[in-house]
Order: structure tokens, then sequence, then C-alpha cells
């Protein structure tokens, strides 16, 4: 997926003068919510369930920031926005989210009650998947650095990357699985993210057939 | 799990000393109670000195507005703030109740004349969610017993099935394309369950009626269950020989038993339910406390599963 493909784009789009933010201004703006709800806990202004509702709300920013960086490509590729320098900002938001979700989930919820916490891991399937992508966030944001994209080589360090697919699955799982019944919310991500990556699929797919086409001509050709 | 027989509890020991002291000071206000219901058509839980009762925990009630803004109600969606948002558009006048099925004196009620035959007590009970949250309610009601005891059961009424009221104009849950479960809201328990002296009806909490959110204007109250047996809003019960549906064992009968006693040794199939987060107490920093068997109703109920798998039957 090189920059070139959405040249034609680009001519015409009418926000591709979009003002460059430094990316600073991403990780400042991201960390807001967090900090919010943070103040609010702290006021004791966060309803009755006030841990439940930090939890919740943190675990939600973790997934809403992984969409975001999966929705940079399609809105490139479609739209003519590129937001790329931006992506890796938003990436690594979502692991601190992710980071802080899982923290108040082990100190404030379960107050680090470590065999209580095995149990869960072990025997809650959810909680079992949450803990599965938070794993597989690990090595993404350890390898969001210039210098580990280069000692990776880019088609190694693209390779690794594409796991966030996988993180986007096991996380909106994870939101579907530790709700009753199918309230909207949950329905709503989920329905976001097989949008997200099935355009990547379908772009895929599409390729893989043009590409068929070209071989099968280039090898009608040769005969 | 250890089952422990029920003392037999005297009725001496369910009336409070004070109430008894009182006793005549409580008719003359019962009698004063039914005229003015006369009068006015309408319960005024709060005009009420509702008596107290033994039945009733000492622990601290949680907080009217946690009780009243934290609400599993899925007639008016399913967050937990969703309820109090927007239960308002409910009108709970009129309200009829309809007894039927294996009874001898089935019955079309006006909610008051439901009401009237009954004295009204303070029952301040354990509430235990599913989902592992727990509250502590000063409910106002009168046993479930006298309801089923006026109707006058058949020998074969083994069940007792509930239904909520299905008014999708007013129960915005109740529209639109993803519908969390089926409506109506139907629930059931065991006859000696429904006729046990903790089983209340309840009209009102605090010293207030019941808010909309909570069930108005009559719900069921079963503390040693996991809240979702609380059927709430309540136009029909019917006495039946089977056991009847229930809304969340009918949504996933993996998930929830038509038993669904409060038990910390049998987990939800996705969650532990050994421990629980009492609401309103201490903000972020609360600590979990031990869900107890039965909710901490052990002696009192226990008697009533004797002999029976409760891993099995959950």
């Amino acid at each position: 997926m090189s920059i070139q493909n959405t040249g034609t784009w680009v001519g015409v789009a009418p926000w591709r003068d979009l003002p460059q933010l430094p990316t600073i201004v991403v990780y400042l703006v991201g960390v807001v919510p967090a900090i919010w709800w943070f103040w609010l806990g702290a006021v004791d202004r966060l309803g009755a369930d006030p841990m439940r509702e930090l939890e919740h709300t943190l675990g939600l920013w973790a997934l809403r920031f992984l969409i975001f960086t999966l929705a940079i490509t399609p809105l490139r590729q479609l739209v003519g926005v590129n937001l790329l320098r931006y992506r890796r900002a938003l990436g690594l938001s979502a692991f601190y989210y992710a980071l802080m979700h899982l923290t108040t989930y082990l100190v404030l919820d379960q107050g680090l009650d470590f065999d209580a916490i095995g149990a869960d891991i072990l025997k809650r399937r959810y909680i079992t998947i949450g803990m599965t992508c938070f794993i597989v966030l690990l090595p993404l944001a350890a390898t969001s650095s210039n210098l580990a994209i280069r000692r990776l080589g880019g088609k190694a360090w693209q390779r690794l990357h594409r796991f966030v697919y996988l993180a986007a699955i096991l996380a909106v799982l994870h939101f579907l699985m530790s709700v009753k019944s199918w309230p909207i919310e949950p329905i709503t991500y989920a329905l976001i993210v097989a949008i997200l990556l099935g355009y990547r699929l379908a772009r895929s797919l599409m390729r893989g057939q043009s590409q068929g086409k070209l071989k099968r001509m280039s090898l009608s050709d040769s005969r | 799990m250890i089952i422990r027989r029920a003392e037999v509890v005297r009725p001496s020991e369910i009336t409070p000393f004070s109430a008894y002291l009182n006793r005549r000071q409580l008719i003359a206000a019962g009698t004063a109670l039914s005229l003015g219901s006369l009068l006015a058509r309408t319960v005024r839980a709060d005009t009420l000195a509702a008596a107290k009762s033994l039945l009733s925990t000492d622990e601290e009630p949680t907080a009217l507005k946690y009780v009243t803004s934290y609400n599993n109600y899925y007639e008016f969606g399913t967050g937990k703030s969703d309820p109090s948002q927007n239960a308002h558009t409910l009108t709970t006048k009129p309200w009829t109740l309809k007894v039927d099925g294996l009874v001898d004196k089935p019955a079309d009620y006006e909610l008051d004349e439901f009401i009237k035959p009954f004295a009204l007590e303070q029952r301040i009970y354990r509430h235990r969610c599913v989902e592992g949250w727990s509250m502590v309610i000063p409910w106002i009601g009168f046993p479930l017993a006298g309801v089923i005891k006026r109707a006058q059961p058949q020998g074969n009424a083994k069940f007792v099935a509930f239904e909520t009221l299905k008014r999708p104009s007013q129960m915005p849950g109740q529209r639109g394309l993803f519908q969390p479960l089926d409506w109506p809201y139907v629930e059931g328990l065991r006859l000696d369950e429904a006729v046990h002296p903790l089983t209340i009806l309840a009209v009102g909490l605090y010293d207030q009626d019941l808010p909309n959110q909570n069930g108005a204007p009559l719900r069921l109250v079963v503390p040693w269950k996991y809240g979702f047996k609380s059927i709430k809003s309540i136009v029909r019960i019917s006495l039946v020989a089977e056991m009847p549906p229930t809304s969340w064992n009918k949504q996933n009968p993996n998930e929830y038993g038509f038993y669904s006693n409060v038990n910390p040794e049998v987990d939800h199939p996705r969650w532990s339910q050994k421990t629980e987060r009492k609401i309103g107490e201490g903000g972020l920093f609360a600590q979990r406390h031990p869900t107890l068997p039965f909710n901490g109703y052990a002696d009192q109920v226990a008697n009533l599963y004797a002999g029976m798998d409760l891993r099995k039957f959950f």
C-alpha cells in the first residue's frame, strides 16, 4: 500500500491542505478523557458505580483509538484525507488506554487479588480475550519508534503491525462478551470494526483478482 | 453448600415489639389509610408510617440517589441510567392487575383495590444483581403470600407466573431494531418460594411511592435471588401447574436458570459470583465483598432447596 496509489484523489480533494499539527497535539488531546474521568472519579462524580464507570470508559477509549488508527488508511484511499502522520500517536494512545483499563481492572476492580485475577484470566473467556488483546498490542507498542522500524525493516515491521487487526477483533469480542444480552453499543463498535477490516479484505481480494488477471494475460501473451 | 434448617419464626418475633406496643395506633392508622385511599383513590407510600420488620437487615441502606439512578430495566434501555432518564413517560394510573390461572377467585383489580387489604411494612433488604454489584434498599410493601391466599389457589397450582407491562409507546426499550429480550418480561417462582415471608410486593422505597425506574407501581422483591427475578411493573399474576418461562432463561438458558438463587459457589459462565461491589460505598477505591449464599438469607430459605443440587438447578 504505497502513498502513490491515492494520487488521483489527492489532486481534487479540497481538504488536502489541512493544517499540519505537531503530533504531540494528538497525545495531549488524547489524554484528556483519561484525565477528565480520573478527576470525576476523584471528586466522586462518576455515579453509583464509579470504578466500573472508569474501567468501562478507559476500555471504550482504547477501542475508539484503535478504530481511529484503523480509519487512517480507508480515509486516505477513499476520501483523500491523509492523516498518516498521526497514526502512530493514535495507535499508542489506544495502547495507553488499554494499559490504564487493565491497571484499573487489576488494582481498583480486583484489588490486586491475584488468585481471583488468575482464575478470571483462565476461566472467564471475555477476560482471557481481553488479556490476549493486550498481549497482542504489547509488541506493536514496543516497536513503534523509528529506530524499531529501521531495525526490523519496513516489510517485517508492516507484517508485525498487521496484528492490529487481530487486536481490534479481540477488543470488540471482549466488549460483546462482557455484557448481558445484545445491547446496541457493543454491536455498533463491532460493526464499525467489521467495516474497517472488511474494507481491507475486500480490497486485497480485488487486487488479488486483478493481479491474477494480469498474470493470466501475461501467460497467454507468452504463448 | 451448607444447608441449614430455618428456625421456626414465631409471629411474636416478626412483629417488632414497638409495633406490638403501638398496635392500636397502627390499627387506627390503617383505618385512616383505607379511608384516605377511598377518598384519594391513590396509594401514597410517603404518607404512611410503614411498620418496621424484623426481617430487615441492619445494614446501612444505599443512598436514594443511587437506588433511583442505577437501574436495570431494559424496557427503558439497556444502560444503567436509561431507566431514570426514560421511565418518566410511563403512566401508572390507572393500573389494572390480573390475577388468574389455577385459582378459585380470579379477578381484574384496580391497583388500589388490589393493595387495600394489606398492611404496608418497611423491609430493608439486600439486593444482589447477577452482574456482581449490590445495594441495600428500604422497600415498602407487603408479603405476596396474602395475594396468593386471597386468590385461593387450586390443588394443582405449583408455580406463580408474573408478567410486566408491554407498552412500546411508553417504553422506548421495547421499540427499535435490536431487542435485548422478548416482551413482555416474564418471571416465575415456585409456589413455596412465592408464599415465603421474605417475598414481598413493593409499592414504595425509602418514604416515597415506587419511582417508575424502580418498577412502579408494583413490583416483586425476592431478596435471596438475583435482582432480575424481582420483576417490575407487574400487570399479571397467574397460578400455574408447570414451571413457567422466564425472560432471562429464554434469552440464554446456559447463563440464567429458573431458580437464580444468589450463590457464590455457582459462577455465571462468563464471570465470578464470589464477590460483589456495594454501590455507593467509598468511590473508586471501595473493596469487593464476599457474596453470601442466598444473599445472606440462607437461614430463612435454604430449607426450600433441601436435597436439591444447586449447581444443576442454578
